[in-house]
């Protein structure tokens, strides 16, 4: 790759061996990134072959064990090795501390450790796969897990290995913004981003060890039958599903909070505006972060959980649907009255918004609890938490790599491309999930390899609208790899963002400022009259 | 309206009391969803087109979200969220809790096909047969691993769990036929574990009930929707004709060997040697049992060659097939003991 | 270690230490929920089958219970007074006390080892090794499994924390912190009382009631 500036990050040691040594956190998180584009693709392809199995009902092109294996195979690389770490631990690393006017992150050395653990953890997995892969599930539901013959442990135990990078990553953000905020960066001047990352650091360190022992226990429960979750030896399988959802119900705001701050600071840059009601996110974010805690049992009201047990899990989610309209609400205004570019980010922030609202709409119908039960574990569910992670997380993703791709790289993408292939991943989304949600509405159970023949149809539109979408993100991994080595040159700041990562130069410079930045105001303040409300 | 929109969402048959109820309250909250996404995306495709940028450097105000409209934002969605909540769980707390007077029955799920007992005969293998217009409690429980009982027409499921009983309860008010799916992942057939809720007048189910408990033949129920596999068939035929007067399922030894685990073991013969017990053998041993006596036991089995057509004992045989003890060395979870919960 | 090449990365010594006290702080709350997971299933467990727990805990030895006990709280006094020396800027008393403090770690552990062995040999194992006959196997055999993971992985904690503590004694008698810098060694001790609260934990639910 050819160095547009003079003087950069990229520039700064060629080999091989100044990667894998650095301790930058902006190399560190261009690590994550194309690691967990790797897993992406891979994750991808299994969802394909998914797709595809289920165009007729019956075998079309596994048997029932293969199936098994490759959904769970989608869900643990999708969730664990890709949504998990990639806005966090990939656009985090590379952008928390150029937004706070940091050198780096609090502590580079576990940072780096963090990608260490993250490739130990993943090759793990790996190793699973290749054996044959586990057949359980993302969800490891107990007994099941622990009495099918499959690979689940190397699975079980990558994922306890990742859990760690998860929490130093945590660990170091938390650090990161209470110490390393330059000199006039204020608590409420920091960039939404920096505020959903934190946020999402808090879950993460306070919910993974929970994760970790859980999944040992299961780990043990298979190696020397300790019956913690197994009813034959006095154990209690509901107890898994308490403290596996405990974790992973905060999970999903892991997922979803950092692609939150995405939205919120592309919706600034491209309209040029401030946020509409800046505290009114900064609340929401920590109120997810808090109240996400409280809400697992809406998991298992169909489990046998008591019935106000379920009242209450029921109430509390309803809070945390709140939150999130609260963003909505504020993003749109954002729009209002600003100066609006049609780039790839803006579209696919347009998406986001969309997704968003409609799956968190179909999340709050589950939290009614008497809904629930005919959506539990239907295709219902399937399509709301894609919805969530698809819908809203990957068009964040791909916002923020679009956005952002100028600041890594020091190159731009060719835009009218970047626009046709954002329209058709957004119409490539609504066609593969929206039937989906109809499949659970007429009653498909998840996680079947054959179903019965009157719900074929919408099988055939969902696999119609996944290979839409494949082809939408070979379309873009084909520019933005041309762009790497091909694009024009950016420029420190080629979208006239007033986000604070944006005052150094881009691609920057080692230790990311040159002169040390000032903050006399907030980010994304373009403004030259002042209209203190809506007028 | 309501079949309508019925269609509309894709949402099958209305064929529970709660079924009704619930619908309702769907058609309510996606239409709301429906009516509120429409108006952001109508929003947001105004505020794209009205202000959209004509120059790089388009000043633009600073608008800041007035205090009121703050409130609105939270008070209002607030307000509609915790409405729906109420409405849902006074619908969940009835559903919740069965009438005292409902006919109970017994639902053990196992890999893969759902059993039904009820209390005082008879029972039934992947068809539950009950009256309609009379509210029906099942008591559901698990053999192995963790199943879902699921009526996409009754609009409701619930886990069955090893080592414990969970219930449901539904009324359906028609006669009918509905499809029964497991929606908890339970293993290599999960997709295969289907069964049917057959729903006939009170005077029919009784006439029904009857004969099965006097053991009297009944015409199969016309049009069943699901192919009965092998290994039911088998079960069925092992009942019928006393197999398991003699053979265990559940791993003891009795007068003959058990089944469970019993295919693909090595067993020692009577008088030395041993012996593969495969589909040859099986088949075999049932039609000329004292061939090869397994070490221990008496040779008391008679021949059953003549009395077992080819396909019942094709049938025996992928039934003992399917008898897999759930993991080496542990037998199976014992069947829970039901306790009343004071209803 | 000299600290002037990284105040231009954290622009003061005092940001520095708060960055480290807070990493520590955080460090220690992701302890606490991975023990918090085992404890739910002690609390789950007990409710289920209290008499059993009750019959399985009147089995453990309590005189060596105790005695850990006694070992670990005394080794976290030694730990606060090494603290305290080394901030005085005594950093060979400091040094001593730290290693005096490992030492009843090491104590601790082995006495865990001796009852260890006496729940081999009588049988009481976790999960299908459960060959204790005293206390009937439902219920007990979770007792146990619980048991062993609790004590396994606080021992586990132990024994990283006598690691850190002898590293940090050898250090401190070398002279290597001061009252300018005794960072390490207030991390170390928050440790090592991490360590020492989530037995007093440990001990009253598996050993007394």
């Amino acid at each position: 790759m050819s160095p547009p500036a003079a003087e950069s990050y990229l520039t700064d040691g060629r080999t091989v061996w100044s990667w894998l040594t650095t301790h930058d956190h902006k190399r560190i998180g261009l690590m994550f990134l194309g690691l967990t584009l790797f897993f992406f693709l891979l994750g991808g392809l299994f969802a394909l072959a998914l797709r595809i199995e289920l165009l007729t009902p019956g075998r079309t092109i596994m048997g029932h064990l293969a199936y098994n294996r490759m959904f769970t195979l989608h869900g643990v690389t999708m969730v664990w090795l890709f949504m998990i770490p990639a806005i966090p631990s990939a656009f985090g690393n590379f952008l928390v501390p150029l937004m706070i006017g940091a050198r780096d992150v609090a502590f580079p050395r576990l940072n780096l450790a963090s990608v260490y653990l993250y490739v130990l953890g993943a090759s793990v997995t790996l190793w699973g796969m290749l054996e044959g892969g586990a057949d359980t599930g993302w969800t490891f539901y107990t007994p099941y897990s622990t009495t099918t013959g499959t690979a689940v442990l190397p699975v079980l135990l990558g994922v306890f290995i990742i859990g760690f990078s998860t929490i130093l990553t945590g660990l170091n953000f938390i650090a990161t913004v209470h110490t390393l905020r330059a000199p006039g960066l204020t608590w409420m001047k920091l960039p939404l981003f920096v505020w959903a990352i934190y946020g999402t650091s808090i879950i993460q360190v306070l919910a993974t060890p929970v994760l970790g022992m859980v999944l040992l226990l299961v780990a043990l429960e298979r190696v020397v039958g300790a019956g913690i979750f197994d009813p034959a030896r006095g154990g209690d399988p509901l107890l898994f599903q308490h403290l596996f959802w405990f974790y992973s119900h905060p999970a999903v705001y892991i997922m979803v909070l950092p692609s939150m701050g995405v939205i919120s600071e592309a919706v600034c840059a491209f309209s040029r505006k401030n946020a509409f009601s800046y505290r009114m996110i900064v609340y929401s974010t920590l109120g997810i972060a808090f109240v996400g805690f409280f809400t697992w049992g809406h998991h298992m009201f169909a489990s046998g959980q008591s019935t106000f047990g379920s009242g209450a899990f029921g109430a509390m989610s309803m809070l945390v649907a709140i939150f999130t309209a609260i963003k909505i609400f504020s993003w749109l205004g954002t729009l209002y009255r600003g100066s609006i570019a049609l780039e790839s980010p803006l579209l696919y922030t347009l998406g986001f918004m969309f997704f968003l609202f409609f799956g968190g709409m179909i999340g709050v119908a589950y939290a009614t609890t008497s809904l629930n039960l005919h959506w539990h574990d239907t295709y219902s569910v399937v399509a709301h938490f894609h919805f969530i992670m698809v819908g809203a997380t990957v068009m964040a993703f791909l916002a923020a790599l679009h956005y952002w791709f100028p600041k890594m790289s020091g190159r731009c993408f060719p835009a009218k491309l970047a626009n046709g292939a954002a329209v058709l991943i957004i119409f490539g989304f609504i066609t593969t999930f929206v039937p989906q949600f109809l499949l659970g509405n007429l009653g498909m159970p998840r996680r079947y390899a054959d179903y019965p023949p009157h719900f074929q149809s919408l099988h055939v539109a969902s696999t119609a609208g996944a290979s839409l979408l494949a082809f939408g993100f070979l379309i873009i991994a084909g520019y933005l790899a041309w762009s790497l080595k091909s694009g024009a040159v950016a420029g420190d700041n080629p979208w006239g963002s007033e986000g604070f990562e944006w005052k150094s130069a881009s691609p920057p410079p080692t230790h990311n400022f040159s002169t040390p930045p000032k903050y006399p105001t907030g980010p994304h303040e373009y403004a030259r009259e002042e209209v203190p409300h809506a007028a | 309206m309501n079949e309508l929109l019925r269609r509309l969402f894709f949402l099958p048959e209305q064929a529970s009391t709660f079924a009704v109820k619930v619908d309702h309250l769907h058609y309510v909250l996606l239409l709301t969803t429906l009516a509120v996404a429409l108006g952001i995306g109508a929003v947001g495709l105004v505020f794209l087109v009205r202000y959209r940028r004509r120059s790089a450097s388009d000043p633009t105000p600073r608008v800041l979200a007035p205090v009121w409209m703050e409130a609105l934002f939270i008070g209002v969605p607030l307000s509609l969220f915790l409405l729906w909540f109420v409405l849902g769980f006074q619908q969940f707390v009835w559903v919740m809790s069965p009438p005292r007077d409902a006919l109970d029955v017994y639902v053990t799920g196992k890999q893969w096909m759902w059993k039904f007992t009820y209390p005082g005969g008879p029972s039934a293998i992947d068809t539950l047969v009950v009256p309609a217009g009379r509210p029906v409690r099942l008591l559901l429980t698990s053999r192995d691993v963790i199943h879902s009982f699921y009526v996409p027409d009754f609009r409701m499921k619930r886990d069955a769990l090893p080592g414990r009983y969970t219930d449901l309860w539904f009324e359906a008010p028609k006669p009918g036929r509905h499809l029964v799916l497991c929606a908890e992942y339970c293993g290599l057939d999960h997709s295969q574990m289907r069964g049917e809720v057959v729903v006939l007048p009170p005077a029919d189910f009784d006439a029904w009930q009857d004969a099965q408990r006097r053991n009297l033949p009944v015409a199969a129920l016309p049009g069943a929707r699901i192919q009965e596999t092998m290994a039911v068939r088998g079960e069925r035929v092992a009942a019928a004709q006393g197999c398991l007067q003699c053979h265990t399922v559940t791993g003891a030894p009795h007068i003959g060997p058990t089944w469970l685990g019993l295919y693909g073991r090595q067993e020692p013969l009577e008088g030395g040697g041993a012996v593969l017990a495969d589909e040859a053998y099986l088949t075999e041993s049932m039609m000329d049992p004292l061939a090869k006596v397994v070490a221990g036991y008496a040779p008391v089995m008679p021949g059953y060659h003549g009395r077992l057509s080819a396909e019942d004992s094709g049938a025996l045989v992928e039934f003992i097939k399917s008898l897999r003890p759930t993991r080496p060395g542990v037998t199976a979870a014992e069947e829970p003991v039901y306790v009343p919960t004071g209803r | 270690m000299p600290p002037e090449a990284v105040t231009e990365h954290w622009g003061s010594e005092g940001a520095r230490r708060q960055a480290a006290y807070l990493g520590m702080w955080v460090f220690i709350a992701t302890e606490v929920l991975l023990f918090a997971g085992l404890f739910t299933a002690y609390g789950v467990y007990r409710s289920v089958y209290p008499e059993v727990f009750r019959a399985a805990q009147l089995t453990m030895d309590v005189g060596l219970g105790t005695l850990n006990t006694f070992l670990l709280v005394t080794s976290s006094i030694l730990v606060a007074l090494a603290v305290h020396a080394v901030r005085g800027d005594r950093p060979g008393l400091g040094g001593a006390l730290l290693l005096a403090a490992a030492l009843l770690g090491v104590v601790f552990l082995a006495v865990k080892g001796v009852e260890y062995a006496h729940h081999v040999k009588e049988g009481g194992l976790p999960g299908d090794a459960y060959r204790f006959t005293e206390v009937p196997r439902v219920g007990a055999s979770l007792f146990f499994t619980l048991y062993f993971l609790l004590t396994g992985f606080h021992a586990l904690h132990v024994t990283v924390g006598v690691g850190v503590l002898t590293v940090l004694g050898v250090r401190s008698a070398a002279g290597t912190f001061g009252a300018g810098y005794a960072t390490p060694v207030e991390l170390g001790g928050m440790y090592w009382h991490l360590v020492d609260v989530v037995w007093l934990f440990v001990y009253p639910i598996l050993y007394l009631a």
